[in-house]
């Protein structure tokens, strides 16, 4: 077996424990409900007879070694249940709203790769000048504002006062802008400061001052030899960052009424409709732990010292 | 930067500390015939949807994100640095099985499993610092561990084990030193973290509840009035957006600090 091949199945083999913990974990969110999880579904009128329905049909009446078995089993095959609220599977609503938000995901990292390869790149090649103090400035700025009061104020400046985007929803390309910006800016931030960070590092080595001696320019040793390299330890960051992505998306979506996951789940938590929680916190800690395996995996392909550690 | 850091967080925190004295007006009592009013000199922030004066209830706001962040932070650097000790001091099967639940709890992004904790447990500012706890101490505990892998090997505490110290007196006298310095870079940008969570998990509803103010559900609460009481959002935003900052600034000029390679 080639080392290539050992490696991808070392590091698939590694995720399975981690995703069997979350399923573990998913699954014993319904029982962490104070009280009775049905009658909690069901408020304070509900009759015994449609509470002990829903237990029944929860399968909360079961032991809970037997409903644990039971939600591994139908998990692996992608049966999540039904949703409490409109009796739809939970997997036919998620993947119905899988697009928006993935949409949204990778709109936002666009636009904060946009921004930070160019503030990370003039702030390292300025290095502790006053443009690199005041990109590192804006970029903790960045990092400090929340999303939940950047998304309104950029609703009221440019969809209220001055009418060029369309304050909410999802159809055209514009009804992107304002959830990715106010989604992306922070994440912008963090990777300006890990592009500064990794550039300079490269721009000590030998290699740049090798090159600079055989009269290669300065921004051709920046941009073509340093920055090249430098970019491989920001594939990490930017698929760390997805995590955060993902999460600020369910706030980003509820403020610009974004019909992805993270508005579903907020929804169905209003609704106290726990199958579903349970199925949207399922997929996106799944997708998280996919992504990372991903990175790793093409991380190790890219760079043979990970595959020997 | 970590001076002006230090200067927001003093100025907030001592805000927060005196606010009992230096609020201007009851935060509870409802002027509703003058609700929404913009800044005047009585009331220099306005009033919000019920008539309260935003000042008042924006210093009562602090004093509840500052007691969030202090708990979070002070339970999850506690738990963090017990469970890293532990797990870096002794390795082997101890070490597997907590570094097992960690890559568990960090397969959950970001705040997303404390909005899952708090969905189940109920919105309630007490579930708030239990959910932001339980994947607060993930960071220390993971930090901790590197740092006490690292020591335990060094001469002096080798020494030390050799003269028959114990591991209790090992690990607080000797190793645990070492990782205080990184821990307290942690713990400052986790003030900001804790902060931040607790205000969005209150944005959402999750978190404090009515009538306690709180400057994500202050927030949250000026949405429906954004164009004709822009004040209502903005001013506790920008509250949460200093403190947030300035903690910020104070935690990277900490760790700027303690490089030794920007020690020139």
């Amino acid at each position: 077996m080639s080392a290539v091949v050992r490696f991808l199945v070392r590091r698939a083999l590694l995720t399975i424990p981690v995703l069997l913990g979350v399923a573990t974990l998913v699954f014993s969110l319904i029982h962490l409900v104070p009280g009775d999880p049905a009658q909690a579904m069901l408020g304070d009128g509900a009759s015994p007879q449609d509470i002990a329905e829903l237990r029944t049909n929860l399968g909360l009446d079961r032991p809970l070694t037997a409903q644990y078995a039971t939600f591994l089993r139908h998990a692996v095959t992608g049966d999540l249940g039904k949703s409490f609220r409109t009796g739809q599977p939970v997997t036919q609503m998620i993947a119905e709203r899988v697009p928006a938000t993935a949409e949204l995901a990778l709109a936002a990292m666009t636009v904060a790769i946009l921004l930070a390869l160019p503030l990370g790149i003039i702030a390292a090649v300025r290095k502790h000048t006053f443009v690199d103090h005041a990109a590192m400035t804006f970029s903790l700025a960045g990092i400090s504002i929340p999303n939940f009061w950047l998304g309104p104020l950029l609703a009221i400046v440019f969809s209220v006062e001055l009418g060029w985007l369309p304050v909410s929803g999802r159809g055209t390309a514009a009804h992107l802008v304002l959830p990715a910006v106010s989604l992306g800016l922070a994440l912008s931030a963090i990777l300006a400061r890990m592009t500064r960070a990794s550039l300079l590092e490269e721009l000590g080595e030998l290699y740049v001052r090798a090159a600079r001696a055989r009269g290669v320019s300065r921004s051709a040793a920046v941009l073509g030899h340093a920055l090249r390299n430098s970019l491989i330890p920001l594939v990490t960051i930017v698929a760390l960052q997805f995590g955060a992505v993902l999460t600020g998306a369910v706030i980003t979506e509820t403020i610009f009424a974004w019909p992805g996951i993270g508005r579903l789940l907020i929804q169905s938590i209003g609704f106290r409709d726990y199958p579903m929680v349970q199925g949207c916190i399922l997929l996106i800690a799944v997708t998280y732990v996919s992504v990372n395996l991903l990175t790793d995996v093409l991380y190790g392909v890219l760079d043979p010292r990970i595959r020997l550690e | 930067m970590m001076r002006l850091g230090l200067v927001m967080v003093v100025v907030v925190v001592g805000a927060a500390l005196f606010a009992p004295w230096l609020m201007p007006w009851d935060p509870s009592i409802q002027d509703l015939p003058n609700r929404l009013q913009g800044p005047t000199w009585q009331h220099w922030f306005g009033l919000d949807e019920l008539g309260r004066d935003i000042l008042a209830r924006v210093l009562l706001g602090a004093r509840v994100s500052l007691a969030v962040g202090v708990i979070v932070v002070g339970v999850s650097s506690l738990v963090g640095m017990a469970v890293g000790a532990v797990s870096g001091y002794y390795g082997g099967y101890i070490d597997q099985i907590i570094g097992r639940v960690m890559d568990v709890l960090m397969a959950f992004p970001g705040m997303l499993l404390a909005i899952a904790l708090v969905a189940v447990l109920g919105p309630s500012l007490t579930n708030v610092v239990l959910a932001l706890a339980v994947i607060g101490w993930v960071g220390y505990a993971r930090l901790v561990r590197g740092q006490v892998l690292r020591a335990r090997e060094f001469e002096y505490v080798v020494a030390a084990r050799a003269l028959g110290a114990g591991t209790v007196r090992l690990l607080v006298r000797h190793v645990m030193p070492t990782a205080l310095p990184p821990v307290l870079v942690q713990a400052t940008l986790g003030m900001a973290g804790a902060i931040l969570s607790e205000a969005a998990l209150s944005f959402l509803g999750l978190g404090v509840q009515p009538p306690t103010p709180s400057w994500g559900a202050m927030i949250n609460g000026g949405r429906v009035h954004l164009l004709d009481a822009p004040h209502l959002t903005v001013v506790p935003g920008l509250f949460l957006a200093v403190v947030v900052l300035g903690f910020n600034f104070l935690g990277d000029g900490l760790r700027d600090a303690i490089d030794p390679k920007k020690k020139k």
